[in-house]
């Protein structure tokens, strides 16, 4: 029995042996050539970075170009099916719930926005050099352009300011209400335009202007005239901007950057992307699926006929109004007019057909980018322009406590005369509905129709199925709810 | 425990030392049935001198002792006899088979055991059952074979995977079980490198026992052992081929093109849309499967030299392997070849060395599978009525489909290429401090160079197709910006990429066992294991390859101004285990065994917080046979087990537990791609291992002499699953290159019974039969999921459609969800008094339940979605039988798998696509069907996820007969043959299936969740072989 136990001592012993140098640090390993998210924010490069990281989320505003006119009275969801794509076909017909893919990617991706932006923002006193103030002016920019996202699509949104939340806080969050999330928006608006200059070496980068034309549009989208009118007319008497004269070289990439961009979404085609990942794109996603289904012929490239505009948009329009044409591409006539249109095919989806497409953003030859095609665009998303800012003000002053019809007739004669159109020379409420319709027929299929109804109070009369009381917001995303606790009320009539 | 080692000590001591009368002993072995025993070896006892015995089972050896010696005699399957000479110069010595292997030798993970003994749940397979299935992977010729583990074929395609599952889904991410080769960890992508042929045995450890293994154990371990030579034999050389051919096992029932053009002018009709064929007579058409499919070589030879000397036993192979694919031919070829060294040695009396070195090096080609795109989805949607190739000889293009390409002209253009070297070895040196105690030390590696390289000629597949690299069909290239206003070409491009990864580990432990008063057998082991991964790799993609040619594809051809567009990318990880273990075992007498386990696991996986882990295990075995009051004749043995203990698994992404700044954070500024920086995965630094508990009882008997029965009935929980879950938006996780936090959440558990029936004839003179059958029952349900998480949802069904599979609470792991049909609206008239409105519904379409019973269908939620079928079997079977007579021998191997279901994922819904037969009985108001709706170009419903889609995947497979028969060995002795075999060999020669899919057979393309979605699945070939082995 002793011998046993000796023969168990030296076990005990031998198996201790490979490990009495340097046990714990074996498994103390750092990952290789990353950095820690909690040891940054170092040197100024670091706030850069992180900065490029929180424009990353912009280009998730593809989504825009449907989700702001599908279910506007401007376009149907198209695609290969009624499947494809089904919460677009959802909302084309109101009625989505709160089960819908594309509404989900909505509220995800501008969160993750946020929170890149709240990350920079937490850790803004960590080290002071010069031009800081310029990199937390646009991170300001950039989370209220994120916040004013959701709160035009959800209304009421938890807000999270200058902190990240941990995994066990979020079912402590409420919905907060969407004053308080627009005084937010209006706050780091006015705070970035302080900071910001007019114009910006960096292309991409935005500028005093467009922090103060979005900020003009959240008062427009709050009704506040006097502000919204005040603030556009800074933009208008000191910026930069002007029309320029072609209509129909609004969208094009070679003429990217012109005076009547106010604040552009970038986009490259230099790098590939997969459809698992939309968010992951460098390239404008929309445009591809809105190109021509199988298409093969001159001008256009081929695409996935998504978002097409309806007869009503294209019977909007004046026939001598070189808008029409420039906004909805009636495929058939535009095939007719070719010299061999024998030649000439293309496909009609089986998620509907209306035989036009949207002509602002539709892939033409020469603007392709790396495969897939149909994903990778690199044609810029114009957020506002210089004619939105005019139409923005002209509405503001005349909706203003103190009217200025006259000035407001000015900043419409420059939109009318740039395509040649008579001046709009009513006053009061017709006035009111001109420039509305001024709207519709200068921003068409750029992603603001709808919520122009909805803001204007015209949804019900425009929308066929549109419920007043319900859709003037889309559903929070239940799977949003139940994440979050189950504590939100879904909004009204959902 | 003296008085066993005195006697025989004593008796070594006297041959060496006295004077005694040497002479010769010959004599014949032969077996309980008179029959000679060829081969077997006789040595003397204590100095090993030895020799093997002739044909007739004779053997002559010169003794030094002819009073003393004792002779061995020994030979695998039976029991070792030991016979003192006394004298004798003749010996007619009678081996016993040793009762169905009960106390032949296993490998349980450091140490060993006997079946007898054993008080886990095992199966094991001997490497002669793999050998004859003659399959490229070891992994594929385990289905079948043995109860509890279920393996489904990823892809049929050479060189292609498949899923091993031990006792059913137990998380939601690696279900893959911990693989050792000779104790070398093996990743089951890695299996392609192991030539079965050199597979002595596998060891399938079920249950908690496995626990020895910690934090990997958690979804079994599959114990490889190689072939080793055997003391005092002469060299024998084995040389064994087989070529084969191999075809597609089926093909699809597609429209041809007159079935084509009268549906399809009927769908156009039916849409009030201008039909498309003015005539329909156009006979067959294009069948564009006869096409595609081809048949293939599949050839494979082995060489084998093993043998021993006193000290030494070495095995040593080289084996080269080909197969090229039914789809693609040399396009999808595998190729390996392999080189093993296994040698181990006395180098002193105490100290033994193992060596085992195995190089491989393996090349394959392959093609785009499984998916949107693959070769397959675009034969089965190319439409009859379009020819391979147009009058002016180039390829067609389809052109009235999207996405869908010519299938031939993919294959030509596609060329893919990975080439691995592999490096697997182990050095262990086991030193005997005394006779009952052994220390172990050894040192494994796994290095592997892994060469991926891709080209994308310049193709133009036809006007709008995603896949075209050029600009028209003059393969003129597109252009990029690279900077404002420079644009270069975008030609012909290769990628490239190399990668490493290597494996160390240091293992070291001690073995002790101790008999006392001849009935308490008491067996210690202890020991370290050290493990550490690596792994980098960089790699570039290069454009404008010169002449669009795959003779040009290296990035060192680029003819880019600059060498720009080189992009380049690279990464590196590590990992790293650092572990103890201690295992007690107690036997009384031959009757009861008891076993204790505790390992204590530390991981790099997880923070400092939660880096240890401690995992018993206690298990036990009562033999009730060996009691004396036991009188049951017909059941000579019977044992009884139990188990119960916790493993883990630690199979997560690196660095999970801390939040690192490796998102994507990428903008474009002046036109350029603009790097910034993003957090990637949000940290967790409480995450811990995932624990599985498990309880096995089970039984192990043989009854009437010959049939041997195991049982098991096992409960599997597991705890705290590691993964990704969906986390609410507001906490901005779902940027690029950003995920949510990897968390511990949710239960699942596995419930079953596992019966293994093995009978054998009593070894005659003339015919032998043995046949086995196994069966599996399984049980899965997810039993929890994260707080506030209702399910995950997995895979989606068609092009942008919603998703088809979950991981939900109260169902199997990733069963299938969507609408229940029942059956087809028939009139205006019945859709107007439905009770229940659909909404665009019209006669002809199929007709949705109501599950939420609101009085409408709704298509815009998941109310009226249910549970539609489960891809996870209820019940598989194997059964496998041998027989020989005289010469000839027949061996045959069925497996079935019952109850699962499948998705039919490969009909593409545009209207030019192609479709199977099964449309031809469509729905036509003349012609009513209430099983399949109309056809028509209209907005419809028909195609959502439905049960429509859904369809039952049980099938019953002949995965290989073979008849061989081996020459007299009389016959052969002149041309110094030891033996020889012929056979002819068919795999898959028949499946019984009602499915109507390329192969039933289908595991997961994507993730555990892809389960049983059908893409197109490359089904596995019909392979008929003719082979040769021959020992010299």
């Amino acid at each position: 029995m002793r011998k046993t136990i000796k023969q168990l001592t030296a076990i005990a012993l031998l198996s201790t042996i490979p490990c009495v140098y340097g046990c714990k640090e074996f498994l103390d390993i750092d990952p290789l050539y990353t950095q820690d998210s909690e040891n940054f924010f170092l040197t100024p490069v670091d706030y850069d970075r992180a900065l490029t990281g929180a424009y990353d989320l912009l280009q998730g505003s593809f989504i825009n170009l449907w989700l702001g006119e599908i279910p506007s009275d401007n376009a149907i969801a198209g695609g290969e099916s009624v499947n494809d794509s089904e919460g677009l076909h959802e909302i084309e017909n109101m009625s989505h719930d709160a089960v819908n893919n594309e509404l989900r990617n909505v509220f995800r991706w501008n969160y993750s926005g946020i929170t890149r932006v709240n990350y920079l923002l937490e850790n803004k006193d960590n080290i002071d050099f010069e031009g800081k103030d310029n990199i937390v002016a646009e991170a300001n920019f950039l989370r209220a352009y994120y916040y004013f996202q959701l709160v035009k699509y959800f209304g009421d949104v938890p807000l999270v300011v200058d902190k990240r939340l941990g995994a066990d806080e979020v079912t402590e969050v409420e919905r907060t209400p969407k004053a308080e999330v627009y005084a937010q928006i209006e706050s780091d608006l006015t705070a970035a335009a302080n900071v910001l200059d007019w114009t910006s070496t960096t292309k991409g980068r935005v500028t005093k202007g467009g922090a103060l034309a979005l900020l003009g549009k959240v008062y427009l989208y709050q009704e506040k005239f006097d502000l919204a009118a005040s603030t556009l007319d800074k933009v208008i008497n000191e910026g930069p901007y002007g029309l320029i004269d072609d209509y129909n070289d609004l969208f094009s990439v070679v003429n990217e950057g012109h005076s009547e961009v106010v604040f552009d979404i970038q986009f490259s085609g230099a790098e590939g992307g997969g459809y698992d990942c939309f968010i992951c794109l460098e390239g404008n996603a929309a445009v591809g699926f809105q190109g021509i289904r199988q298409y093969n012929g001159p001008v256009y490239g081929d695409g996935n006929s998504y978002n097409l505009p309806t007869q009503d948009l294209y019977d909007a329009f004046d026939a001598t109004d070189v808008r029409r044409d420039a906004t909805v591409l009636d495929i058939d006539a535009f095939i007719a007019k070719q010299t061999n249109p024998g030649d000439i095919v293309y496909a009609e989806g089986g998620g509907g057909h209306t035989g036009y497409y949207n002509n602002k953003y539709i892939k033409r030859q020469g603007e392709i980018g790396l495969p897939d095609n149909d994903l990778t665009s690199p044609v810029n998303l114009v957020v506002v322009r210089y004619a939105d800012v005019l139409l923005m003000a002209a509405e503001a002053h005349v909706r203003s406590t103190t009217p200025n019809e006259g000035l407001a007739k000015t900043y419409l004669k420059e939109v009318t005369d740039r395509v040649n159109m008579p001046e709009i020379t009513s006053g009061g409420t017709q006035l009111v509905e001109d420039i509305w319709n001024e709207r519709r027929l200068e921003l068409s299929m750029e992603g603001h129709r709808f919520f122009d109804l909805v803001r204007t109070g015209q949804a019900a009369t425009e929308i066929t199925g549109f419920v007043t009381g319900k859709h003037e917001f889309f559903p929070i995303p239940q799977v949003e709810i139940d994440l979050a606790g189950g504590n939100w009320t879904q909004n009204p009539n959902y | 425990m003296l008085k066993r080692i005195l006697p025989s000590a004593v008796l070594l001591s006297f041959s060496i030392f006295t004077l005694a009368q040497s002479g010769t002993v010959s004599g014949t072995v032969k077996d309980t049935a008179g029959q000679a025993v060829i081969g077997a070896a006789v040595v003397v006892k204590g100095i090993n001198n030895g020799r093997i015995t002739n044909e007739k089972g004779g053997f002559s050896l010169s003794v030094a002792d002819l009073k003393n010696t004792i002779l061995v005699a020994s030979y695998s399957g039976y029991s070792d006899q030991e016979i003192k000479v006394n004298g004798r110069t003749t010996l007619s010595i009678v081996l016993r088979e040793n009762s169905q292997g009960l106390n032949e030798v296993m490998v349980v993970g450091y140490g060993t055991s006997t079946k007898k003994e054993f008080t886990g749940a095992n199966s094991k397979v001997i490497g002669e059952d793999l050998e004859k299935l003659n399959i490229p992977r070891f992994d594929q010729a385990l289905q079948g074979a043995v109860a509890g583990v279920n393996i489904s074929t990823n892809s049929g395609s050479p060189g292609g995977s498949a899923s091993i599952r031990i006792r059913g889904l137990s998380t939601f991410g690696d279900n893959d079980p911990l693989i050792l080769v000779d104790g070398v960890v093996f990743d089951s992508e890695g299996l392609n490198s192991l030539n079965p042929n050199d597979i002595a045995s596998v060891n399938v450890l079920k249950d908690a026992t496995a626990g020895i293994y910690g934090v990997r154990a958690a979804n079994g371990v599959i114990l490889i052992e190689t072939k080793k030579g055997r003391r005092n034999t002469k060299p024998t050389i084995s040389l064994s081929s087989y070529v084969g051919t191999q075809s597609t096992s089926k093909k699809l029932d597609l429209l041809n093109a007159t079935e084509y053009a009268v549906l399809k002018n009927e769908m156009f009709a039916n849409g009030g849309d201008a039909t498309p064929f003015n005539n329909t007579n156009l006979g067959e058409g294009t069948n564009w499967q006869d096409e595609v499919f081809q048949s293939a070589m599949m050839q494979s030879h082995n060489v084998t030299i093993s043998g021993g000397s006193e000290k030494t036993t070495y095995s040593i192979g080289g084996s080269h392997f080909v197969q090229d694919g039914i789809v693609g031919g040399e396009k999808a070829n595998f190729t390996r070849i392999n080189a093993r060294v296994n040698l181990s040695t006395e180098m002193s009396k105490r100290l033994k060395l193992n060596s085992v070195f195995l190089y491989t090096k393996e090349g394959r080609k392959s093609l785009p599978e499984n998916g949107i795109g693959s070769v397959l989805y675009n034969t089965i949607n190319a439409f009859p009525t379009e020819s391979i190739r147009t009058p002016d000889g180039n390829y067609s293009y389809l052109e009235e489909v999207s996405d869908i390409i010519n299938p031939i002209a993919q294959m030509e253009n596609t060329h893919n290429m990975t080439n691995v070297n592999k490096f697997v070895g182990k050095e262990e040196i086991a030193y005997e401090i005394t006779e009952n105690l052994t220390f172990t030390n050894r040192l494994s590696y796994n290095f592997a160079l892994v060469d991926g390289k891709s080209f994308s000629p310049l193709v133009w597949f036809g006007p709008g197709k995603a896949q075209n690299s050029a600009i028209n069909a003059e393969l003129d290239p597109s252009t990029v910006e690279i900077a404002p206003g420079t644009l270069i070409d975008r030609g012909a491009s290769v990628w490239e990429q190399r990668a490493t990864y290597s494996d160390l580990n240091y293992e070291s432990y001690v073995n002790h066992k101790i008999t006392i008063k001849d009935i308490h057998r008491i067996k210690t082991t202890a020991g370290v294991s050290i493990f550490s991964r690596n792994g980098q790799a960089v790699g570039g993609t290069a454009y404008n390859i010169p002449n669009n040619s795959i003779d040009f594809a290296d990035i060192s051809a680029n003819l880019a101004p600059g060498g720009y567009l080189n992009n380049t990318s690279s990464f590196q990880f590590q990992e790293r285990l650092l572990s103890t273990f201690i295992r007690g075992e107690y036997g009384y007498g031959s009757k009861y065994n008891g076993s204790f386990i505790l390992r204590r696991d530390g991981s790099s996986k997880f923070g400092p917080n939660n880096r240890y882990g401690i995992f018993p295990t206690v298990s036990g075995s009562w033999v009730i046979s060996e009691e004396d009051y036991y009188d049951i004749d017909r059941v000579k043995f019977l044992k009884l087990r139990m188990s119960y203990g916790i493993s883990g698994n630690d199979q997560i992404a690196n660095f999970a537990y801390r939040g690192l700044l490796n998102g994507e954070g990428v903008y474009v500024f002046d036109d350029v791609i603009t790097q910034g920086v993003a957090i990637g995965r949000a940290s967790n630094p409480d995450l811990k291992w995932e624990t599985t508990r498990q309880f096995n009882i089970g039984t192990d008997f043989k009854f009437l002499h010959r049939f041997d029965v195991t049982m098991n009935y096992f409960i599997k929980n597991t705890r705290d699953l590691l993964f990704q879950p969906e986390v609410s938006a507001v906490l901005g996780t779902y940027g690029p290159g950003s995920y949510p936090p990897i968390i511990n959440a949710g239960d699942v558990s596995n419930k079953g019974f596992e019966v293994e029936i093995g009978y054998s004839t009593k070894r005659r003179k003339t015919w032998n039969l043995s046949t086995g059958i196994n069966a599996t029952f399984i049980k899965n349900e997810v039993i929890e999921t994260p707080e506030g998480v209702d399910f995950l949802p997995g895979a989606a069904f068609g092009v942008g459609g919603a998703i088809a599979t979950r991981f939900e609470k109260g169902y199997a792991i990733g069963y299938f969800i969507g609408y229940e049909t029942d059956g087809v609206f028939q009139s205006q008239e019945e859709i107007d008094n439905s009770p229940v409105v659909q909404e665009g519904a019209e006669p002809g379409d199929l007709k949705y339940k109501d599950i939420n019973g609101d009085g409408k269908i709704s298509f815009s939620d998941d109310t009226d979605k249910k549970q539609i079928g489960s891809p996870i079997p209820k019940v598989t079977l194997g059964y496998n039988i041998k027989a020989n007579y005289k010469g000839l021998d027949l061996s045959g191997n069925l497996f079935a798998s019952l109850g699962q279901k499948i998705v039919r994922n490969y009909e593409r819904q545009q209207p030019y696509a192609n479709q199977l037969t099964y449309n031809i009985d469509r729905w036509t108001a003349s012609t009513p069907s209430d099983e399949y709706h109309r056809l028509t170009t209209d907005l419809n419903r028909n195609t959502v996820f439905s049960d429509f889609f859904v369809e039952n995947g049980s099938f019953l497979r002949l995965r290989n007969i073979q008849l061989g028969y081996t020459f007299n060995p009389l016959l052969l002795k002149k041309a110094k043959i030891k033996s020889a075999r012929l056979y002819v060999s068919a795999n898959n020669l028949l499946t019984i299936t009602k499915y109507q899919g390329f192969d039933p057979d289908i595991g997961s393309s994507g993730g555990t969740l892809a389960s049983g979605i059908d893409y197109g699945f490359y089904p596995q070939a019909r392979t008929i072989m003719t082979g040769l082995s021959i020992k010299f």
